[in-house]
């Protein structure tokens, strides 16, 4: 035997694609799926999720996991696997900002603790909770490779680099 | 440099030819040098994530995997240097932080690949003093018991899903330490090859549940067996513990089974241990059975058979039973003037006898099977039905061949079919001969214009340099069998593949040999004039019936029918177990020793006898089943059945048979007019994959998976909605002069006008043949 050089595919195949998510998000992911040769569309796996996330309000649920296999004709452990593995997929809702706080080495050797506290104080939930009103959430990653400007911490698609507490302050005050 | 080239490279100081695209592992394996592995399997795809297996390359800046590793010419490779030693045992250490202690109570002490490495390669004492981590388990159903917190992520069980069983339950969710194998939505797998992954996982992660707790590895005795449900005879280990068959597992045989076997040979053996087996011979008298001794039992018997006149004898033998089985009561019967004897049970259509090959076979060997470029499945379930054979197609498809069926049901195969018709029963000759009408052959008169999709299957065999025609065990059991068959055989013959047979039981090959026919005798001799066959038997009641490991109401073509005649008559049961039925029906039963409890032989389809002996203790007072025969023999007075062992019966029969071949060449059909005919329902039957045979269906944990039969009937959604059914209702069919009740399950793989409704399942014997029209109504 050899390494795998066969896609993944599942004997049965859903028969009713368009009857998932809506036309915006099928032609977003039909978009990645053109990309990769033919029968690979499982290769889209990942960008179909964090599009399928995008439209839940930032969070999957086991039904938009398997309808993201049915779409890509893969067995739905598949999808289970690439979405558990990934730190950017969520299985709990999530708030409106996602604080994705890193406390690997770099940004925990230049005070990333102390964000922590300013950021628990201020908003009262810690990590992988949301606030009340559902505008925040926090959650500790891994280094995301921004040391140089540790601490350091990510919200949307931002980066938010050499923070202080009166700089957090400023940014969550500056957020919708 | 071409695939068949070779090289030179050096292990260990020691010279070893190698193939390009080899990895170093295999090259090792094949000397014979140990090196330790937990992920790496011949048959898986290389995941080389466990780091077990690395060693020392010259030149190479760190330890390689050897199982990942490509060989190159003249590459230098040390497997015990300091280098690779520190190597292992680095892994070696890594993998037992996390692995619990608890080797006192698990299944797999004593025969734990991660045991025996760890003796090799482990410390003595653990440097890590930190929480292991847990993991919960999943309940994955009744033949395997998971222990989650005992993984090491070698991923095997992964992988063997994907790529051997071909569904992927199984998988690595979350990372790091909250990486775990499981199904992440709990459920029962639903796999006929699932229990395959209890000997690929080298820890006690999964193991078998049915003998969960029940030996230690060391406890047990393994001795050779061979399968006895379908016609692979895939070879086994028998794992014996005081005279008790406690387990069952492959052994390895790269042209039957390679390392696999189905989850029907693997945990059948349980219906060696239910209530019903047949302890002691039992005799009726005024109407009441009552257990006699051996000695009674086998002269009232005897008498039996003297008494009645030898033409109005019949004898149904079971496809299961062994080659001697199948002799000696060959030779019983014909001595006694009778040639009404038949093992073609659920056959459905005798009008082609006449025209019968002396040996119907599998037409190939199995192997070749994993190379065929196209293969036609004609009424064929293969993937429930022969599922190591079904294993090999699949093999073929994932290299590029054509897989494609007519089918009575769009039965679920592991593979995507390039070609699937599927069609009432009654409309099966009429496909078929539009696939024979594509390739311009002989359509038996039927009327048929080939559309694109039988033009499809012609010229996919036609290109095939080599491919077959397999004619499954539903086409056996169809009313219209001879026809299928000879446009089977024509379209075959012009698209230059071979013809198949799958055969109904584990012996059928031994059966044809031994003469179990009505029409042939020891040797594929043929007789002239015949005797009855199964389905005259019936026509024609006879006085006396021996039956010989054979259910009435399960095991026939017509059970109702069947179980009438054989009830009005005399009845001389042999077999292992007893049923209600046989309790009020039988004159004199014999217990006879099942599977892995007889010595004997099968010959399985592709013409291969594979002897094996008795290894467990049968029940109460049991006795081997030639040796009943033997003595049945004596007894009524036939010279020549001295046989001291079975082994002399077999190289009887084998010496018989000296001339006779494999053949699949049917001879010209008489009886051209099909015998289906659409009914307002048509009832499309089969055998479920754990209905087969007396063992399986009293397997316990095969009748807890998805896979058994219960009360059910299946139709489809237009088909319920036509008779006001919703799921789950009750609903009541009648066919022939019998009826019965079941409970609705709504799937549209059924054809529209067709129910769904196998035989030898709960509520099917009051009913008649597989195939043919019923009818329905809501209860
Ligand atoms: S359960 Fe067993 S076979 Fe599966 S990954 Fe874990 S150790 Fe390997
Ligand atoms: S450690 Fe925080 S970004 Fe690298
Ligand atoms: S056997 Fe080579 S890495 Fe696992």
């Amino acid at each position: 035997m050899s390494m795998r050089s066969q896609p993944m595919v599942r004997v049965e195949k859903c028969e009713h694609k368009e009857a998932l998510f809506t036309p915006e998000v099928r032609a977003e992911i039909d978009a990645w799926v053109a990309k990769y040769p033919e029968r690979w569309q499982q290769s889209a796996c990942m960008p179909a999720l964090t599009i399928v996330q995008d439209m839940n309000g930032g969070h999957l649920t086991r039904e938009l996991m398997d309808q993201v296999a049915d779409y890509l004709d893969m067995p739905p452990i598949s999808v289970y696997e690439v979405a558990t593995f990934y730190s950017m997929y969520e299985h709990r809702p999530v708030g409106r900002h996602k604080i994705c706080l890193c406390t690997n080495v770099s940004c925990m050797i230049n005070g990333s603790d102390g964000i922590l506290e300013h950021l628990s104080n201020r908003l009262g939930i810690g990590f992988g909770q949301v606030t009340s009103d559902g505008k925040f959430s926090l959650k500790e990653v891994e280094c995301l490779a921004a040391c140089g400007g540790a601490p350091m911490m990510q919200i949307g698609h931002n980066y938010y680099e050499n923070l202080t507490p009166e700089l957090v302050d400023q940014i969550l005050d500056g957020l919708e | 440099m071409t695939e068949d080239q070779t090289f030179t490279i050096e292990v260990d100081g020691q010279q070893l030819e190698a193939r390009p695209g080899q990895m170093l592992i295999e090259v090792t394996d094949a000397a014979g040098i140990n090196v330790p592995r937990f992920c790496y399997h011949k048959h898986l795809s290389v995941a080389a994530n466990c780091r077990m297996c690395l060693v020392e390359v010259e030149k190479a800046p760190k330890p390689l995997p050897a199982c990942a590793t490509p060989v190159m010419n003249g590459m230098k490779v040390f497997t015990r240097s300091p280098l690779a030693r520190e190597a292992q045992k680095g892994t070696m250490e890594f993998l037992l932080i996390n692995h619990p202690l608890d080797c006192p109570i698990c299944d797999q002490g004593g025969e734990c690949e991660l045991q025996d490495v760890a003796m090799g390669y482990g410390g003595d004492i653990s440097r890590f003093t930190e929480r292991k981590r847990v993991v919960r388990d999943e309940d994955i159903g009744s033949l395997i018991a998971t222990d989650m917190t005992r993984c090491i992520h070698c991923t095997r069980c992964v992988r063997f899903g994907g790529e051997i069983a071909g569904l992927r339950e199984l998988g690595a969710t979350g990372r790091g330490e909250h990486l775990r194998i499981g199904l992440y939505i709990e459920h029962a797998v639903a796999s006929e090859l699932s229990g395959n992954v209890i000997d690929l996982c080298p820890v006690g992660a999964l193991t078998a549940k049915p003998s969960a707790y029940q030996a230690r590895s060391w406890e047990l005795s393994e001795y050779d067996g061979v399968a006895p449900h379908d016609g692979l005879g895939s070879n086994l280990h028998l794992h014996v513990r005081r005279n008790r068959l406690m387990r069952v597992v492959p052994r390895e045989n790269e042209d039957v089974n390679q390392t696999w076997i189905s989850d029907r040979d693997r945990f059948s053996y349980q219906g060696l241990y239910s209530d019903d087996r047949l302890q002691r011979p039992m005799l009726r008298e005024n109407g009441k059975l009552r257990e006699a001794d051996w000695q009674e039992a086998l002269m009232a018997a005897a008498r039996a058979l003297k008494d009645a006149s030898g033409a109005r004898i019949g004898a149904l033998i079971s496809p299961s039973a062994t080659l001697e089985e199948h002799y000696l009561a060959t030779r019983l019967l014909r001595a006694l003037g009778s040639n009404n004897i038949d093992h073609r049970l659920r056959q459905g259509d005798f009008r082609g006898d006449a025209a019968d090959p002396a040996l119907p076979w599998l037409g190939q060997r199995i192997a070749d099977f994993s190379n065929n470029q196209a293969t036609l499945l004609v009424g064929s379930w293969l993937r429930k039905d022969q599922p190591m054979l079904n294993h090999r197609v699949r093999q073929s498809q994932i290299d590029g061949a054509l897989v494609m069926a007519i089918n009575p049901v769009a039965y679920d195969f592991n593979y995507e079919l390039d070609v699937d018709i599927v069609c009432i029963p009654s409309a099966m000759t009429k496909e078929l001969a539009g696939v024979a009408a594509a390739l311009g052959v002989d359509t038996l008169g039927i009327e048929a214009v080939p559309d694109p999709a039988h033009h499809g299957i012609a010229d996919s065999l036609k290109s095939a340099a080599q491919g077959t025609v397999l004619l499954g065990n539903a086409a056996t059991m169809h009313p219209d069998f001879s026809l299928l068959r000879a446009l089977a055989s024509g379209i075959a013959a012009a698209a230059g593949v071979t013809l198949g047979f799958v055969g109904s039981g584990s012996n059928d090959c031994g059966a044809w040999m031994a003469g179990a026919v009505p029409h042939r005798d020891t040797g594929g001799k043929a007789i002239a004039p015949p005797g009855l066959d199964a389905a005259a038997m019936l026509e024609q009641p006879l006085d006396l019936y021996l039956t010989f490991g054979v259910e009435p109401e399960m095991d026939v073509a017509e059970p109702a029918r069947m179980a009438a005649a054989l009830g009005a008559a005399q009845l001389l049961a042999i077999g292992s177990h007893t049923s209600p039925w046989l309790l009020e029906h039988a004159d004199i039963l014999l217990p006879a020793a099942a599977y892995a409890e007889t010595s004997g032989t099968f010959v399985n389809i592709e013409g291969n006898a594979q002897s094996f002996r008795g290894v467990a203790a049968p029940p109460g007072e049991t006795r081997p089943g030639w040796k009943i025969l033997r003595v049945l023999g004596n007894l009524v007075g036939l010279d020549g059945f001295d046989y001291a062992e079975s082994t002399e019966v077999r190289d009887e029969v084998l010496a018989a048979c000296a001339d006779l071949a494999p053949d699949n060449r049917i001879g010209d059909l008489q009886d051209r007019k099909p015998k289906s005919a659409p009914g307002e329902w048509e009832r499309v039957g089969g055998v479920p994959i754990y209905a087969v045979d007396a063992l399986s269906r009293r397997a316990h944990a095969l009748q807890l998976t998805p896979d058994a039969w219960g009360g059910e009937l299946r139709l489809n959604t237009a088909a319920a909605a036509a008779l006001d059914l919703g799921e789950a209702a009750a609903v009541r069919v009648a066919q022939g002069e019998g009826s019965a009740e079941f409970e609705v399950r709504i799937d549209d793989a059924v054809p529209d006008g067709c129910i769904w409704l196998p035989t030898a399942v709960p509520g099917s014997e009051a009913l008649g043949a597989a195939f043919g029209p019923v009818a329905v109504e809501k209860a």
